[in-house]
Parts: structure tokens; C-alpha cells; sequence
């Protein structure tokens, strides 16, 4: 017991700081990253949102059937020929060759439609938030009206009015989402504007435009990346909704389209509307659960606890 | 009175916005391509260029569009939406004929979504780990993530087509003839149910996440704990004391839903065939019948516009703070 | 003497985290009687809380649980008894009020539903003669126009109002112990100062025990007999008031009250130089350790604090300390 050197005088007086392991800063994208990898749905959610991009990309050259073609007997069941997992549709084109080309419409119709809104509604919330006053005043009434309108009604109106091109879809869309980052953009600009660091940045002389983009902005975005994401889910959700009534380019496949076009005879044959629709249900679904794990990874908040 | 006076601010406010609904219809009537005129010209099967000009005047196409607007406001504020070529009647009244059904599904749906919504919430909120608590959470992401008119037609494949317990489509079944009041509100009730529900599904999801939330954050508060440490019954703690003080972002996000409730409406009618605006506005938009398209967007921005009004009073019953000065 | 009121032996509380178990309250110890007024003091996070939480069964759920010890009240053992008897001490025999007063009062309900319920809860009594009782309650801690401010919401209040709301709603069942955990905190100064007085002209007339919990040694030298205090969720120091704020025997101790010039100045007459203690309360991760605590911020370390648990050394009676070098400090 001799040779424990801590225990040989015990009323020595300490007088050397005690060793405490000192944390390395990281990059706040690395420790999100970490945050996000914690939450497994989400990392299984992402890996297959990722196949569903390839397969939206490069899938319809790989499968090389043409979607708009018809090859077999119509309502054929899948499973019955394996040359159509899937089966038909009512005209006889193959059910996976029209999920495949869909997927690409849909998604990106999604993402076009969630840029749209979410740059409508981060300049219209970030002017309101940072100029306050009557420009908020007036910017927040705008936001208010267009909540009134019931979305998908209007979108529909723009699309029959002025044609179903996929930028008219896509401004259909965007023009009706963006209200609710525009309230989330306008509180964050609101909390920040107050911050010690953005008042420095004024003391120095830093211009309106600089403050809003450059120093504002940047730490406002957590939350208006969340959001989004899950843009990009409704914008989708959305897009199928119109589709599915009808309301879509007639040289394009998407799933919400096929889902509409079959949904005659679906009593008959349900898997031609199940199917398309399991391939929405599955995107939406990661989106949801990514948006989430990203909730979790950029909220300081939460991370906290 | 403060809350009378608050309440009609609100309903200028309201009116203010109905106002600004007209303004953007009759922009969207003007900028898009072919007119009145061309309607007529069209069911008429082709006019020659005078006949053409004739129309215009007559229907005041040739004044300034400010004088049009005007024009176009008044004539709605005495209930004149324009008329239907498409169905030989006036807007106004195609509108009211579709609207009791519409305006059944969607308060039924709403009613349906905000109930299921805030139990759920509630009972997960107070085992925020147990196994209703989870399933909650799946069955939230799932109502969320699947598209409104997929769900009502999976309803209709496993509730009117292997289970044959509900009709496939309508609102009444028109093989009965003399019944009365009460069977033909059974009847209303049975073909209400799947569609009812299926729209209710999205809503569900979106209130019972965020009754869990609230409801959590609540139970974990101050005032909580001061009623705990009075002794109250726990069932008391948490419908007397945390649930009134939950439920308010509640109703809050519901009258944010309005519009969105409207829109879903328009994609469940249109799957159960249900006779109400959405169905209207899908053959209208088939038909490229203008006038009726406005007229619904009209109407049914009317319905969000009173629906939050609705909200705004409930808030205000339930929070003494929401509209008062500090 | 006679038999103590509340009496806790040897209290373990354990709080969950994510990093594990940590014991927030270790190995305390102490008794309450009837009309006396207890003390506890430190600085925020060393179990202060947790001790009231824990004696009135409201520790956080799922989080926070007595593993150990007793907590014996007016012959009944609280830490065995079932909900529902524990529910009925609450807020009847033993009341709480609370550090934030500005949010401790349910916004959505009237003061006087609040004042009320409490009533209804725990007496068989009418609404009407509850509500009358809600009257008297307000007017006796200091409210003008009682009967009319019953109809008000807290958010009409000032924040030292709400407070002597909530004092009225802790005596409103004459309770035998009255916890208050940092009821000044929050307030004004002007107004702290009428909180307390008014806290002891209410014991004064209705002879509660009181567990002033708070880390203003002013306070407790005006208000309280005896006091405890508390380092890192074990008991440093324990003894009366004179006593402890005359000689301190525990290096925290000391540091905490050459914090505050006019305790010093009242009790003895040398004017010491005024300091503070160095470093921070440890992280619930050090909490538990056999150890002293103190030791990472304590002038007097030796190589024994950081071995072993330190030992209570008693002075002369009632005081004595957790230090290995209380005796020699």
C-alpha cells in the first residue's frame, strides 16, 4: 500500500488545479450532424429518401420502360407477370414505370414549389421582423389574407385560369404555402434584432441589407430549415392533390395523376390507386421523420436537456 | 364593454379582409385570358366581331377596371356572384345549395379532429413514455403523412367494399322516399361517417402533436405544481388546471387549419362524391366555368373568414388574457 | 423536549438524467418543531428544493425518487404513505409557496377560484362560506378591497400581490408547516422586505412551523432560529442562527456570510473584508463522490478532502459542521 503516492500525507495542503477534461468547440454542423445520428428513424428515414431520389433520377433511363406506353392487359394485378411487378393500369402501361417517371415530377415539383415559398415567406417575415413599424403592420395583414384563402382552392383557380404548366403548378403551390415561414422567419428576426451582437453590428456601421442577410438571417435559420423540409412534404402532398383532380401538365406522370386517373375503377382494381399512393405515403413520411430529426439537431433547446 | 368593443374591431377587420378577397377575384377574372364575352360567345356557338362588342358593352367590359371593380363589389355586396353559363343559373344560388353540405362536413370533421385530437394528446401527455404515448406519436406521422384523398379511398376499399358497412358515395340515399326527419338524418349520418373521418385524419394528427406538446410543457409549469402542492385530485390538476391552459394553442392551430380543413374538403368530396362546394368547384374548373370558380373561392374564404371569427371568441372565453391590455 | 413536528433522518434523493443517476440530496438530516422557524441556505442547485419537493411528495415524475431515509411528519411516515393520503397533507397540513410568483398562479382562473378550491379541497365547507373565507384570507395578507379583488386574474396583479396570494392560498387550511422556497426572490427589494414581515407577523398569529428556504443570510438572521446549510445536496453546517453567524465552523459557511456586510455587522462588531466564495456549485456528476464537495473551491484542502466523505464535528450542542477541519478553522 506504500506505493500509492496520493495517501502518503493527507493533510498536505493542495494547492494544483484539479485536471478537468476541457471540451473542444466544434463546428456547429458536426454537432448537429451528431444530434441528428442520435435519433435512428430519422437516419433510416433520410438513407431511404436518398434511394428515392436516385431511383427518382436515374431510375426511368435504368428501367427503360416508357411510362406512357401500353404493354400488357389492362388491371393486371402485380405479381402475375414478372415482367409487371407492379401490374397495369387501366390502359395497360406498367404501374412501376409510372411510379418511377412520377417520382421525379413529384419531388421536383416539391422542392421547386418549397424554394418558392420558403423565399416568399423568408423576405416577406424578414422585413417584417427587422423593420418593424408599419412595415410589419402591413406585411403581417398581407400574410393574414392569403391564410384566409383556403390553399388548395386558390392554387386550383391559378392552375384553371392560366394553364397547367409545371411553373404555373409550381407558383400555384409556392404562392399559397409560404404564410407559415413567413410568421416563423418574422418571430425569430424579432428575437434576434434585440441581440447584443446584431445591436454591435449596427454600432459599427453595418448597412440595413448587410444586418438582415448577413448577420440576422444566418442565425435565424434553424428553425426555418425545419420548416423547410416539411415544405417540401406538403408542397409534394400538394402537388398530389392537384393531380389527382385533374390539375396537371397531361405530358407528365405523377403520382398523385395516376392515383386520379384510375381512381374510376378502383373499386375493381385498388392496388392501381394503393400502390402510387404507398409511394407518396413512404416520401412524406421520411420527410416528416428527417424534419423532425433536424428539429431535435437544430434546436438548441432541446439539446440542452 | 372592452369585449364588446374588441369584438367588433375583429369584425371590421373581418370585413376589411372579405373586401380584399374581392379585390384579388376580380383581378384573377381580369387577368385571365377570355372574358365574359368570350363565355357567351363560346355557349353560343360563335359570334361575329360586332356581336362580340355588343356583349362587352352591355356587360360594362369596356370601362376602366376600377370602374368594373367597383361595379363588381357592389353587385356582390346584394349577393350577385354573376351567372353560371355552365349551369344556366346564377352563381349565388349554385353556391347555396352546395354549401349546407360542405359547411356539415367540414364542422363534423373539425368537431371530430379537435376531440380525438386533445384526448389523445392528453392521455399521452400524462405518460409521455408509456406505450399510447408512442402510439400516438406513429399514428400522428402516419395521419400526417398520407394524402387525404388516398386515405378516403382506402376508406371506401375497406369500409363500403370489403366490409360493406357504409354507402360508397352521396349524401342521401335517394331510394327513400317517404321517410321521415329522423331516418333521413340516419341516412345523412351513415354517409357522412367515412368522409367525416377520413378528413379528420390529417387534423387528428396535427392537434394531437400539439396537445402532447402543450399539454407537457403545461403539466410541467409552476402553476401545476402549485395546485399539486394544494392537494387537489390529480384529475382535477390536470383537466381543471393544466387542459384549460393547454388547449389554447390548440384552438389557436385549429383556426390557423381553417382554410386548410376547406381545402381537404375540396379532394374528400370529390372522392365519396360528396355534394358540397368541392365537388362544385371540381366540375366547374372541368368546365372552365369561371364565374362559379370565384364564386366558391369567394364563399369559402367567407367560411374561413367566419370560422375565425368563431375561433378568435373561443380564445377569448377561454384565456382572460387574449384581448386584454396588459 | 417534546416530539419534533417533522423529523428527517438520513434522506437520499436520486434524480435520473441522461448521464445517469446522481444523488441530489445525500445523507440529510433534521428536525422541525412546532412553531419553529428552520432555515436553509446555499446557493441555487444544492438540494434546497429538492429537500421541500421531497417532504411535500412532489419530486419531478419519472425523474427524481427518495431512495433512502425517512421523512416522519406528526407520527406518519410520508415516504410510505399512498397517494392519496399524501395528497390530503398537502396544502392542508403542510403548504408550499413558491419561488416565481409570477407564474406559480394558474392564469385562466380568478384569485378567488384559486383561493377557493383549496378550501373546497381539504374541508367540508359551503362555495358560499368558501368564498366569504376567501375574502378574509385576502384581507389578511395585506390585499385592499379584498372582497372586490377576488374577481381578478393574476395577470391584474403586481408580482408581490400574487405572492400574498399565494401565502393566502398556503394558510388557507391553517397548515402545521409552511414551506417557502425563496419566496422573495423574484420581488422588488421594498417588497421582499413586506413579504417577510408579513410571513412573521402570520406566524406570530397562527403558530406555523416555517422552512424558509433561501439564500439571503439577512433574511435568516431576521427570521429564523435555526438553520441548515446546504452544499451540494449534502448538509455543511447545521445549529442556531447566532450560533452559526457568530462562528462559522464550515469554510462555506464563512465565505457565504462575508458575502452579506450588514450580517456581520450586526452580530459581531469587527468589519471583515468583504469577499466572495471562488468557483462554482459542482456538477451533478460530482455529486455523490466520497469526498468533501467543497474542496474545489476551498482554501483549506488537503489531500484528506478529496479521499474521504468529511465527518459531522459537533461544537458545544446543537451546531456542527461537515469539514475535516472544522475544529481547527
Amino acid at each position: 500500500m506504500t506505493d500509492k503516492p496520493t495517501t502518503t500525507d493527507q493533510s498536505a495542503p493542495v494547492t494544483e488545479l484539479l485536471d478537468e477534461p476541457i471540451e473542444k468547440a466544434r463546428h456547429p454542423f458536426m454537432e448537429a450532424w451528431d444530434m441528428f445520428r442520435r435519433n435512428q428513424a430519422a437516419l433510416v428515414a433520410l438513407i431511404i429518401l436518398v434511394l428515392i431520389i436516385i431511383a427518382a433520377i436515374i431510375g426511368p433511363s435504368l428501367y427503360g420502360r416508357d411510362p406512357f406506353e401500353m404493354v400488357w392487359a389492362p388491371f393486371t394485378p402485380p405479381g402475375q407477370n414478372p415482367d409487371f411487378i407492379l401490374g397495369t393500369d387501366y390502359l395497360g402501361r406498367d404501374l412501376l414505370a409510372m411510379i418511377i417517371s412520377g417520382a421525379r415530377v413529384s419531388i421536383i415539383i416539391g422542392l421547386a414549389a418549397a424554394f418558392v415559398s420558403v423565399f416568399i415567406g423568408v423576405t416577406i417575415g424578414a422585413l417584417a421582423g427587422y423593420y418593424r413599424g408599419w412595415v410589419e403592420e402591413a406585411l403581417m395583414r398581407f400574410t393574414e389574407f392569403f391564410q384566409v384563402l383556403p390553399t388548395l382552392l386558390f392554387s386550383m383557380v391559378i392552375v384553371a385560369l392560366f394553364g397547367a404548366s409545371l411553373p404555373m403548378i409550381t407558383f400555384a403551390i409556392g404562392i399559397v404555402s409560404w404564410t407559415a415561414v413567413a410568421r416563423i422567419t418574422r418571430a425569430e428576426f424579432l428575437r434576434i434584432r434585440e441581440l447584443e451582437y446584431v445591436t454591435a453590428s449596427r454600432a459599427s456601421g453595418a448597412r440595413d441589407f448587410k444586418l438582415i442577410f448577413g448577420v440576422i438571417l444566418p442565425n435565424a435559420l434553424p428553425p426555418i430549415i425545419v420548416q423547410s423540409a416539411l415544405m417540401v412534404g406538403s408542397a409534394i402532398l400538394f402537388e398530389a392533390g392537384l393531380s389527382f383532380l385533374g390539375l396537371t401538365d397531361p405530358n407528365v406522370v405523377s403520382w398523385g395523376q395516376i392515383i386520379g386517373s384510375n381512381r374510376t375503377y378502383f373499386l375493381d382494381a385498388s392496388f392501381t390507386v394503393t400502390l402510387p399512393g404507398v409511394a407518396i405515403f413512404v416520401t412524406i413520411l421520411c420527410i416528416s421523420l428527417v424534419g423532425d430529426g433536424l428539429n431535435d439537431a437544430l434546436n438548441p433547446k432541446l439539446r440542452s436537456r | 364593454m372592452n369585449f364588446l368593443r374588441v369584438t367588433i374591431t375583429r369584425m371590421a377587420y373581418a370585413a376589411l379582409l372579405l373586401v380584399a378577397v374581392l379585390i384579388l377575384n376580380f383581378t384573377l377574372m381580369h387577368l385571365a385570358p377570355g372574358d365574359v364575352a368570350d363565355t357567351i360567345a363560346q355557349s353560343a356557338g360563335g359570334i361575329d366581331a360586332e356581336a362580340l362588342e355588343q356583349i362587352r358593352r352591355e356587360y360594362g367590359l369596356d370601362q376602366p377596371f376600377i370602374v368594373q371593380l367597383g361595379g363588381y363589389i357592389g353587385r356582390v355586396l346584394q349577393f350577385d356572384l354573376g351567372y353560371s353559363f355552365f349551369y344556366s343559373r346564377p352563381v349565388t344560388d349554385l353556391i347555396l345549395d352546395r354549401l349546407p353540405a360542405t359547411l356539415l362536413l367540414v364542422i363534423a370533421a373539425q368537431i371530430l379532429a379537435l376531440t380525438v385530437g386533445v384526448v389523445f394528446g392528453v392521455i399521452s401527455a400524462r405518460k409521455p413514455n408509456g406505450i399510447f404515448s408512442h402510439f400516438v406519436t406513429l399514428a400522428s406521422l402516419v395521419g400526417y403523412s398520407a394524402p387525404v384523398f388516398w386515405t378516403g379511398l382506402l376508406m371506401l376499399v375497406m369500409f363500403s367494399l370489403i366490409l360493406p358497412w357504409f354507402p360508397v358515395a352521396g349524401m342521401r340515399d335517394v331510394t327513400i322516399e317517404n321517410g321521415n326527419i329522423f331516418i333521413h338524418t340516419v341516412d345523412v349520418a351513415r354517409h357522412l361517417v367515412l368522409p367525416m373521418v377520413t378528413l379528420a385524419s390529417i387534423f387528428v394528427a396535427l392537434y394531437s402533436r400539439l396537445s402532447r406538446a402543450s399539454m407537457i410543457e403545461v403539466l410541467g409549469s409552476d402553476y401545476v405544481r402549485t395546485a399539486k402542492a394544494k392537494g387537489l385530485k390529480s384529475n382535477q390538476v390536470v383537466y381543471k388546471h393544466a387542459l384549460k391552459n393547454a388547449i389554447s394553442p390548440v384552438i389557436t392551430l385549429a383556426g390557423l387549419q381553417l382554410s386548410a380543413i376547406v381545402s381537404g374538403a375540396v379532394l374528400v368530396e370529390t372522392v365519396f362524391s360528396w355534394p358540397g362546394l368541392g365537388t362544385l368547384a371540381f366540375q366547374s374548373i372541368i368546365a372552365r366555368d369561371t364565374p362559379t370558380i370565384l364564386g366558391i373561392l369567394f364563399f369559402s374564404s367567407l367560411v374561413v373568414i367566419v370560422g375565425n371569427q368563431v375561433t378568435d371568441l373561443v380564445l377569448r372565453l377561454v384565456d382572460p388574457r387574449v384581448g386584454s391590455k396588459k | 423536549m417534546t416530539e419534533p413536528l417533522l423529523k428527517v433522518q438520513n434522506l437520499r434523493v436520486e434524480l435520473t438524467t441522461r448521464n445517469g443517476t446522481a444523488p441530489v440530496i445525500d445523507d440529510v438530516s433534521f428536525e422541525l418543531h412546532a412553531g419553529e422557524n428552520l432555515s436553509f441556505v446555499g446557493e441555487s442547485g444544492c438540494g434546497k428544493s429538492m429537500t421541500a419537493l421531497a417532504i411535500m411528495g412532489l419530486l419531478p415524475e419519472g425523474i427524481g425518487r427518495i431512495t433512502a431515509g425517512s421523512i416522519m411528519f406528526d407520527g406518519q411516515e410520508l415516504t410510505e404513505l399512498s397517494q392519496e393520503r399524501l395528497r390530503r397533507i398537502r396544502g392542508n397540513d403542510i403548504s408550499m409557496i413558491f419561488q416565481e410568483p409570477m407564474t406559480s398562479l394558474n392564469p385562466v382562473y380568478t384569485i378567488g377560484e384559486q383561493i377557493v378550491e383549496v378550501l373546497l379541497a381539504h374541508q367540508s365547507i359551503s362555495r358560499a362560506d368558501a368564498w366569504a373565507e376567501a375574502a378574509t384570507l385576502l384581507d389578511a395578507v395585506r390585499i385592499p378591497k379584498a372582497r372586490e379583488r377576488l374577481k381578478d386574474y393574476p395577470f391584474q396583479l403586481s408580482g408581490g400581490q400574487r405572492q400574498r396570494v399565494m401565502i393566502a392560498i398556503a394558510l388557507a387550511c391553517k397548515p402545521k408547516v409552511l414551506i417557502a422556497d425563496e419566496p422573495t426572490t423574484a420581488l422588488d427589494v421594498t417588497v421582499q422586505a413586506q413579504i417577510f414581515d408579513l410571513l412573521r407577523d402570520l406566524r406570530q398569529e397562527t403558530g406555523t412551523s416555517i422552512i424558509l428556504i433561501t439564500h439571503d443570510m439577512g433574511a435568516v438572521a431576521e427570521m429564523a432560529e435555526r438553520m441548515i446549510v446546504m452544499y451540494a445536496g449534502r448538509i455543511a453546517e447545521i445549529g442556531a442562527v447566532d450560533d452559526i453567524i457568530g462562528t462559522p465552523r464550515h469554510p462555506y459557511t464563512k465565505g457565504l456570510i462575508s458575502c452579506v456586510p450588514h450580517v456581520l455587522a450586526h452580530v459581531t462588531d469587527e468589519k471583515q473584508p468583504l469577499t466572495e466564495v471562488p468557483g462554482i456549485v459542482p456538477s451533478l456528476r460530482e455529486f455523490g463522490k466520497d469526498q468533501c464537495l467543497f474542496a474545489s473551491r476551498c482554501q483549506h484542502r488537503t489531500q484528506q478532502c478529496l479521499t474521504a466523505r468529511p465527518q459531522s464535528v459537533n461544537f458545544d450542542g446543537a451546531q456542527s459542521a461537515d469539514c475535516w477541519h472544522a475544529g481547527t478553522l
